[in-house]
């Protein structure tokens, strides 16, 4: 399986027979410029020391790799965690909002457009705003605020304006499209700033690239080359990021997604939010509607690349339950005094429920990226009994 | 004669074939059919809202399809499927151009399927003798503009604005100078379309092209309340106005599907 680079893309950001580029006429160009933006400013010396510097200084990199001692001996599996709880907004959606919001700036752009689900894209956008002195409009689905007010209010605290969505099931997937639409109606003003590895080309590259830090530094840190690599997949960006640090290696990728929003498990071939990738849908192709008690995994599809990568066996993908991620959240508390996000608990609730199994054997070596922290979801947990 | 080319959400009330021939008999050229799409995101408000209201309905693209097929000798106007790529995708672009056709339509607009990933549906249209109109925008490069119009079939439509779908209290500018560019590179007609409300800028949208798309003020009416009747009332105002324009104007027009409503020309 040959490295994924941006270099090697053709230009209209395929994946085998993924991605793409289904957006109205409007947003071609945009997107045209981006692709040619991100390109420059990628493989500018200069921009890369900017924000490789940021990273450092103000997000916190590199995150530790953290042996997890307890689980490890417990499992009988050695599970080392990548933290990206610990990156400044807690969570790793900061490494592609600080790469972005640069990128905006290079391009003249005053103004970022973002969608978000948990709320962590979104209060790191808003984060990145006030750093770089852009403005910010956050849309957000109106169950989504309910469930993640905190993050609503990091986010208003933070500058950024938050519009809640009120069509469709009122979570992520109506966000983006709604996100999209203010985009179309803002083009020369606006970067559309996407929190994941969907969307149109350069989309999924970009982040892709972005998030590729995760992996990268993993790959450093780690004593050996890990026999599973697994994170948690919602659009699949710390996946992508943590898998791109290990795609040249021989250890297996493993992405979670919930079972309730298990596009890769349940999903078809379909075209959403600007690429062709794997969707939950009928059959005459209306997307359905997700259900899981992560409100960032609450999404019927999945970046183009995973539907790929699935595809072609490099990686693999399955699904846990809301049941299993709450007792994997309480489980990792417990034992590593670590609050994980319930996004990414169902990395650690796999784990769990497979170690000693034959997906998982006794004595495995296992890298998993810990996408983020629980603070957010302490309301939610606690109405679980 | 300038073109009126209004667009209903198909299955939006149990009715809907009412309001479909209430538009045919108000003298439309040719009607847009919305299939609804559960993510229209390029749809404002009032479309999403009709879209949503269809959907819940439990309406499906063969349960519209079934119903076209059954009025089809009460159909004289041509019709334009307008609709996602995604329910495109799903069954095929064969197997989806096709079963247009066999409900009796003509044209196809698929708003998400930009020059760049339409050969596939272009290919599939064209075997099933469905014309797959594509969409300028007013960012559109001239080479790219130049490209898109080769390959439109039937019309070539014009963006009037940027943003989505959704009344408006005036035209863009942008309409004008967009239209203009298009009729200097082709013969096809040009259909201006996106937010036009009212006979006001109808007759300004039809002035810069060959014709006018009218949808959400139409679906506006109809979310509102209005019968088959009240529409036919306010498309049947649309054509007064536009004639009258025309007739001040006498200006030359392009015709599309000229077999069919050459009268017109
Ligand atoms: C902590 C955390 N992990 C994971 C995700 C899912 O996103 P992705 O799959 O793009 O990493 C989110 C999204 O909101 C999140 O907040």
């Amino acid at each position: 399986m040959p490295t994924l680079s941006v270099h090697q893309k053709p230009a209209t950001g395929r994946f085998g027979d993924f991605g793409g580029r289904f957006v109205p006429e409007s947003l071609v160009p945009a997107c045209d410029a981006l692709a040619a933006a991100f390109h420059e400013a990628w493989t500018d010396p200069a921009f890369r020391a900017e924000l490789d510097e940021l990273l450092e200084v103000y997000a916190g990199r590199p995150t530790p790799l953290t042996p997890a001692r307890t689980l490890s001996a417990r499992l009988g599996v050695e599970l080392l965690l990548k933290r990206e709880d610990l990156a400044h907004t807690g969570s790793h959606k900061i490494n592609n909002v600080l790469g972005q919001a640069l990128l905006a700036r290079r391009m003249g752009k005053h103004r970022i457009i973002a969608e978000t689900g948990a709320g962590q894209h979104g209060v790191a956008a808003a984060t990145a705003a006030a750093l770089l002195g852009l403005e910010c409009t956050v849309y957000m689905g109106e169950r989504d605020i309910e469930r993640q007010q905190l993050n609503v209010l990091r986010m208003t605290t933070l500058g950024a304006t938050v519009v809640p969505v009120t069509t469709g099931s009122r979570t992520l997937k109506d966000a983006t499209n709604e996100a999209m639409r203010a985009w179309v109606a803002d083009v020369d003003g606006a970067h559309f700033l996407l929190g994941s590895v969907g969307g149109p080309h350069p989309y999924p590259t970009m982040v892709r690239e972005l998030q590729s830090v995760i992996g990268n530094e993993a790959r450093t840190q780690s004593p050996y080359v890990p026999d599973v690599v697994v994170a948690c997949v919602g659009g699949g960006s710390n996946a992508a990021g943590t898998f791109a640090g290990f795609i040249d290696t021989t250890a297996r990728l493993v992405g979670i997604e919930a079972a309730g929003g298990a596009a890769m498990t349940d999903g078809s071939p379909g075209v959403v939010h600007g690429a062709r990738s794997m969707v939950l849908q009928d059959a005459e192709g209306q997307v359905a509607e997700a259900e899981s008690i992560a409100a960032g995994l609450d999404y019927p599809g999945i970046g183009p690349e995973h539907a790929f990568l699935g595809a072609t066996g490099r990686a693999e993908y399955y699904a846990v339950t809301d049941d299993e991620v709450v007792a994997a959240v309480r489980r990792l508390a417990r034992a590593e005094g670590i609050i994980c996000a319930l996004e990414s608990a169902h990395a650690v609730a796999w784990v769990l429920r497979e170690a000693g199994g034959p997906l998982l054997p006794t004595g495995s070596r296992v890298v998993l990226t810990l996408s983020g922290r629980g603070d957010k979801d302490m309301a939610t947990l606690g109405a679980v009994a | 004669m300038t073109l009126l080319v209004p667009y209903l959400t198909a299955g939006l009330t149990e009715d809907w074939i009412d309001y479909l021939l209430a538009v045919q008999e108000a003298g439309a050229d040719a009607i847009e059919v919305g299939l609804p799409f559960s993510d229209p995101m390029l749809d404002g408000a009032t479309i999403q809202q009709a879209s949503d209201r269809a959907l819940a309905r439990g309406v499906t693209v063969a349960s519209i399809l079934q119903e076209l097929s059954l009025v089809r000798g009460q159909v004289r106007t041509p019709l334009i499927a307008f609709t996602y790529a995604n329910l495109v995708f799903r069954p095929g672009p064969d197997v989806f151009c096709r079963r247009l056709a066999e409900a009796g339509f003509r044209g196809l607009i698929v708003p998400d399927l930009p020059l760049d990933e339409v050969a596939e549906v272009s290919r599939a249209a064209e075997q099933a003798e469905i014309e797959l109109t594509l969409l300028v925008a007013p960012v559109t490069t001239d080479e790219r503009l130049a490209e898109i119009v080769a390959r439109s079939r039937g019309y070539v439509y014009a963006i009037s604005r940027m943003g989505t779908t959704g009344e408006q209290t005036s035209l863009a500018a942008s309409a004008a100078a967009l239209a203009a560019r298009i009729k200097a590179v082709t013969t096809l007609p040009v259909l201006v379309g996106f937010g036009v409300t009212g006979p006001e800028q109808a007759v300004a949208a039809g002035r810069a092209g060959d014709g006018v798309a009218i949808g959400s003020a139409l679906m506006r009416r109809v979310l509102d309340g209005a019968t088959a009747a009240d529409l036919g009332a306010e498309v049947a105002a649309l054509r007064a106005a536009l004639d009258s324009a025309s007739q001040e104007d006498s200006a030359e027009r392009r015709t599309p599907y000229a077999e069919v409503s050459g009268h017109r020309g």
